[in-house]
């Protein structure tokens, strides 16, 4: 911890998962290793806003819920994405605007209502040393997080925030149309790909027109949906880059949808990928919940990136 | 590049992706070209460029949709395809070294592949040593790298039901390929000794032992060799 870093809240419970996010780890995954970063890039981008940091700030990523957290000193922070039931001192806390917690005062997060991951951000943001030139943790490869080591967030806990993590922010509320409704059923927009023409006509008509269901075979490596099978004339390729969205499809004809801790490289033909925006949204569909894929251009899924980045950015 | 059968071409791989495809077979003359072309993107995308994955036979870019329009990063990787020469100097340019134990009590599939093979083992062990490999990618977890072309005659297939826990150190094969484990994962593939070798070391210089393009070779030694460069050699059976 440098001189200008202090414990800004202490882990009670530290609950299923809570893990450290900056914007992920580039330019290293020719050596094997993964991407990272929040799975959620909207909600992550938008606590970090609501905070006053700028783009890439590292924040925490809470899946499922169920972690308590003490504040160590007085904090400006902000949650957004998931509405996991966060209470401040037993009062429902405010989610999607910024908020002033005292010294010694309790952050609960019970379990999900509407979403499956909320990103708390701190102004000034979280501390922790880079490994291979990002904080981002991945459990599986045991890098980054707080420890360098990849543990996720544990009972007993201190986090490092920045010295000045109590500094005032001008209070902001993240407008409405940019609140997802987490509850309605999600249509992921999907960029086809290179082999999208190898599957049968009826599978691309089902794959599109049908619903699908989030698996509970889902977490930060992909998410698994199951619905119409689809059949492709390709078993395998030779295994090639993986991009983020990816959406394989392997023999058994359920497609997995690619996210942040996916393998570097693998050989399944895919449908396409989901567009940043779409797989951010993916991630925050729990187990059981209904979706539709919607096939859409490079030139619409970027105009909607840049609406998006230009809201965050204010 | 010269086109020929449709290749080389360039694939949607997503928003912020171009899958550039210059082979259709794995081939250790793919290294050169590969090699080349991510030193141009890395040259000419510049800031925009945010990640590139070698393959066997491809070459995913990946870049920054705000800073790049994708069809202008598309018409890019174009102009530089079609002036593209082999470039040989590709990995670290080092032969690796990997000083192995081969041993059934830490490679427990080297009997049943000497078997497969219909060789005894110490002619698996030989014939395993007994070439160069080249590191066609790395995947799967920091620092495995995919290596190959094994000997026709070791070509056995994955394990029907891959193991919880593959040791750090474990030297494997599968198909025409051999790899080691840089730490404890899952893996499917069959198992025919241990290095001390640290594949994957976060304080060095690089991070990865083994970069793709390079050379390794195997080379066989006692279990006190293998303990003095700090292997652990707790038996499979042994390990919690």
């Amino acid at each position: 911890m440098s001189q200008y870093t202090v414990i800004g809240l202490r882990v009670e419970r530290a609950g299923p998962l809570a893990l450290l996010q900056d914007a992920g780890r580039f330019g290293v995954r020719r050596l094997g290793v993964t991407q990272g970063g929040p799975a959620d890039l909207h909600g992550w981008a938008w606590a970090n806003r609501l905070a006053g940091n700028p783009w890439g700030t590292a924040a925490l990523e809470i899946t499922f819920g169920g972690l308590t957290l003490v504040a160590e000193r007085d904090l400006t922070l902000a949650v957004a994405g998931a509405d996991l039931g966060a209470t401040l001192e037993g009062s429902p806390l405010p989610l999607w605007e910024t908020v002033m917690v005292r010294e010694g005062q309790r952050l609960t997060f019970g379990s999900p209502r509407h979403g499956l991951r909320a990103y708390l951000a701190v102004a000034g943001g979280f501390h922790a040393e880079p490994v291979l030139g990002s904080v981002s943790c991945v459990v599986r490869e045991g890098l980054g997080g707080f420890d360098g080591r990849g543990s996720k967030l544990a009972d007993g806990d201190r986090l490092a925030v920045r010295a000045d993590a109590g500094r005032r922010v001008a209070k902001q509320e993240v407008p409405e149309g940019e609140r997802p409704d987490y509850a309605e059923p999600a249509t992921l927009a999907l960029l086809p790909g290179a082999q999208v023409a190898d599957f049968s006509g009826d599978s691309l008509f089902a794959a599109f027109n049908r619903p699908w269901r989030v698996d509970d075979r889902a977490d930060r490596m992909g998410v698994r949906l199951t619905g119409p099978r689809l059949t492709c004339r390709i078993g395998s390729l030779i295994s090639e880059g993986i991009g983020l969205g990816a959406v394989q499809v392997p023999p058994d004809g359920q497609p997995i949808a690619l996210l942040n801790d996916r393998q570097t490289i693998g050989g399944y033909p895919r449908l396409g990928a989901l567009t940043p925006l779409a797989a951010s949204r993916l991630a925050q569909c729990l187990p059981g919940q209904a979706l539709r894929l919607r096939p859409t251009t490079p030139e619409r899924s970027l105009a909607a990136l840049r609406r998006f980045r230009d809201a965050v950015a204010g | 590049m010269r086109q020929y059968l449709g290749l080389p071409r360039i694939e949607s791989a997503g928003l912020d992706g171009w899958m550039v495809r210059l082979f259709d077979r794995i081939d250790e003359g793919n290294l050169a070209w590969l090699g080349a072309l991510a030193r141009r993107c890395e040259e000419e995308f510049g800031e925009a460029l945010v990640d590139l994955v070698p393959s066997y036979t491809t070459l995913l870019v990946v870049f920054d949709p705000l800073r790049l329009a994708p069809a202008t990063a598309r018409l890019r990787l174009q102009s530089l395809l079609a002036t593209l020469e082999p470039d040989e100097a590709v990995g670290t340019g080092e032969v690796h070294e990997l000083p192995t134990w081969y041993d059934p009590s830490v490679g427990p599939d080297l009997e049943r592949v000497a078997r497969h093979a219909g060789m005894s083992v110490q002619a698996v062990i030989d014939c395993h040593a007994g070439r160069d490999y080249r590191v066609f990618a790395l995947g799967f977890a920091p620092g495995f790298a995919f290596m190959g072309l094994l000997d026709e005659r070791l070509e056995v297939p994955r394990l029907d039901t891959p193991r919880q826990k593959v040791p750090r150190g474990s030297v494997a094969i599968t198909g025409r390929q051999t790899a080691a484990y840089p730490a404890v994962t899952p893996g499917g593939w069959n198992l025919l000794g241990r290095t001390a070798a640290r594949l994957f070391d976060r304080d060095r210089d690089g991070f990865s032992l083994l970069r793709v393009g390079d050379r390794v070779r195997f080379v066989a030694v006692d279990r006190a060799t293998f303990e003095r460069q700090g292997g652990d050699a707790t038996p499979m059976e042994a390990l919690p």
